[in-house]
């Protein structure tokens, strides 16, 4: 297992299964995800690299027949338990899609939405938090003079961050993304990469993605999957120069998936 | 199932260009030492005209190795393949210019008669063209027993130049009027030692790739301390 001195681990799986009717898409996996790093999870498609991701702020309670066995604990907290709030577990676990989702409201209606569900109302409250969130999603100064505007106006990449932004609004203590950049042009990419750097330490980012040299780029830790198996975890440096399992380097070196 | 089809066959492509380049070096050290050996100022010639042919193969090697860096990313074996290649590329063309040191001595002595015999190198030389050989075999092969026989074997080279100069140093004495033909043949003694260090250093380098583990350095450990000069 991947030690990291002086971090404590914040997301903990523990023979943890996830089953889509009877089939098992994670089975039994291990491992421990240390807070405020940048943690991605590679593997070819169906490896359940997005269902592990999902499970994290149980978005796969949405899909019908899915279960999960085994421990996944947030902070020691497991999340499957009775009587988990899934809407406080939201709140600090934020989620960022591969397309970008901004609702169809104006900019700063996006990021003012969760804190008002979350109960703030003060408009100059809302207003600190907006700027606060805009500026940690690198957006800011292109959108400080046009708060009002719908954000469906703003480019893809634009939107990805306001996505960004929209989640940390209700400072969570996780950010999941599920293929942030995948949509994007390669400039927008390399801002959301930047962006991922710029996000690390602050908040504890686990992150799916197929394009293996954005993970070689963005995070300190890997995880590859295959077949709903862990496969390898460890130090992203370590995995891409010198895996320690075969069918790790056969899948980063393209062999095979 | 296979993928990545292109880099596959970039990684052929550069695999068979540092065999040419083994190739190339190895025929110019042994034409080195036969001019040597012999006194043969046209081979001697030769070999070191040749020397551009090398220079001009591992600038070309050394671009294709670039490019596939920047076109193919690789990773894992792939990545330390194409860094060991480039790696050993460089040792390959330091020992086409040593070859040319020890041509431009032969070229020398062919033309002093008196220094003829003084020394006998046959038996360096071979070690040291074996080592060389053996290291371009453990890569072809992937074969990391056979780079940990090289590395072994360097000692024993290091033990013969420091025979060598140690034969040299008497000989100067009892006969300074041929020191400048012992100041060439010591030269000839250190060159092959350095080719000998990069056979080694191309074994270390197959090891890397192959074990994924960096071995330089610990190679010390092969060598008793008595053998350091």
């Amino acid at each position: 297992m991947v030690e990291y001195p002086g971090k404590k681990d914040l997301i903990a799986a523990e023979g943890f299964s996830v089953f889509y009717g009877s089939n098992e898409a994670v089975k039994k996996v291990t491992l421990e995800i240390p807070e405020g790093l940048v943690t991605s999870i590679i593997g070819p498609s169906g490896c359940g690299k997005s269902t592990f991701l999902r499970a994290v702020n149980r978005m796969n309670d949405l899909i019908p027949r899915c279960r999960t066995e085994g421990a996944l604990r947030l902070d020691g907290q497991d999340l499957n338990a009775q009587g988990v709030d899934v809407v406080m577990l939201r709140k600090s676990v934020g989620m960022v899609f591969q397309k970008p989702n901004p609702f169809p409201k104006s900019i700063f209606d996006n990021i003012a939405f969760g804190p008002r569900i979350h109960g703030v109302r003060d408009r100059s409250k809302l207003a600190v938090i907006v700027e606060k969130s805009l500026t940690q999603a690198a957006l800011w100064d292109e959108v400080k003079d046009r708060l009002g505007d719908n954000a469906l106006g703003l480019s893809g990449g634009q939107q990805q961050r306001l996505c960004i932004a929209r989640a940390i609004a209700v400072k969570p203590s996780v950010l999941l993304m599920d293929e942030p950049a995948s949509a994007l042009d390669p400039a927008s990419t390399s801002r959301i990469e930047d962006l991922i750097a710029e996000l690390r330490g602050k908040y504890t980012i686990l992150i799916v993605t197929h394009n293996m040299q954005q993970a070689a780029r963005v995070s300190d830790l890997t995880a590859f999957f295959y077949e709903g198996n862990l496969i390898e975890f460890g130090e992203t440096g370590g995995i891409f120069t010198k895996p320690r399992e075969k069918r790790t380097e056969d899948y980063i070196t393209g062999r095979f998936g | 199932m296979e993928m990545a089809l292109h880099i596959r066959r970039e990684i052929e492509h550069l695999k068979k260009d540092i065999l040419s380049v083994g190739t190339v070096v190895e025929e110019s050290l042994f034409k080195a030492v036969k001019s040597l050996e012999t006194r043969d100022a046209a081979l001697a010639r030769e070999v070191i005209d040749s020397d551009e042919v090398i220079d001009h193969m591992e600038v070309e090697l050394e671009e294709e190795c670039l490019k596939a860096l920047a076109l193919h990313q690789p990773v894992a074996i792939d990545l330390r393949l194409i860094i060991t290649i480039m790696k050993i590329n460089n040792d390959l063309e330091r020992v086409g210019d040593l070859s040319v040191n020890i041509a431009e001595r032969a070229l020398f002595l062919s033309q002093n008669g008196k220094a003829k015999d003084l020394l006998n190198f046959s038996q360096m030389a071979e070690k040291t063209r074996k080592m060389l050989g053996k290291s371009l075999d453990a890569l072809v092969n992937e074969n990391t027993a056979l780079a940990y026989e090289v590395i072994q074997a360097d000692s024993e080279v290091d033990r013969m130049n420091r025979e060598i100069f140690l034969q040299v140093h008497e000989m100067i004495k009892a006969d300074p009027g041929n020191v400048e033909s012992l100041i060439h043949l010591l030269s000839v003694s250190r060159h092959m030692e350095r080719v000998a260090d990069h056979a080694t250093n191309i074994a270390e380098d197959v090891i890397y790739m192959i074990e994924g583990e960096i071995v330089r350095h610990k190679a010390e450990n092969f060598r008793s301390p008595d053998e350091q000069l």
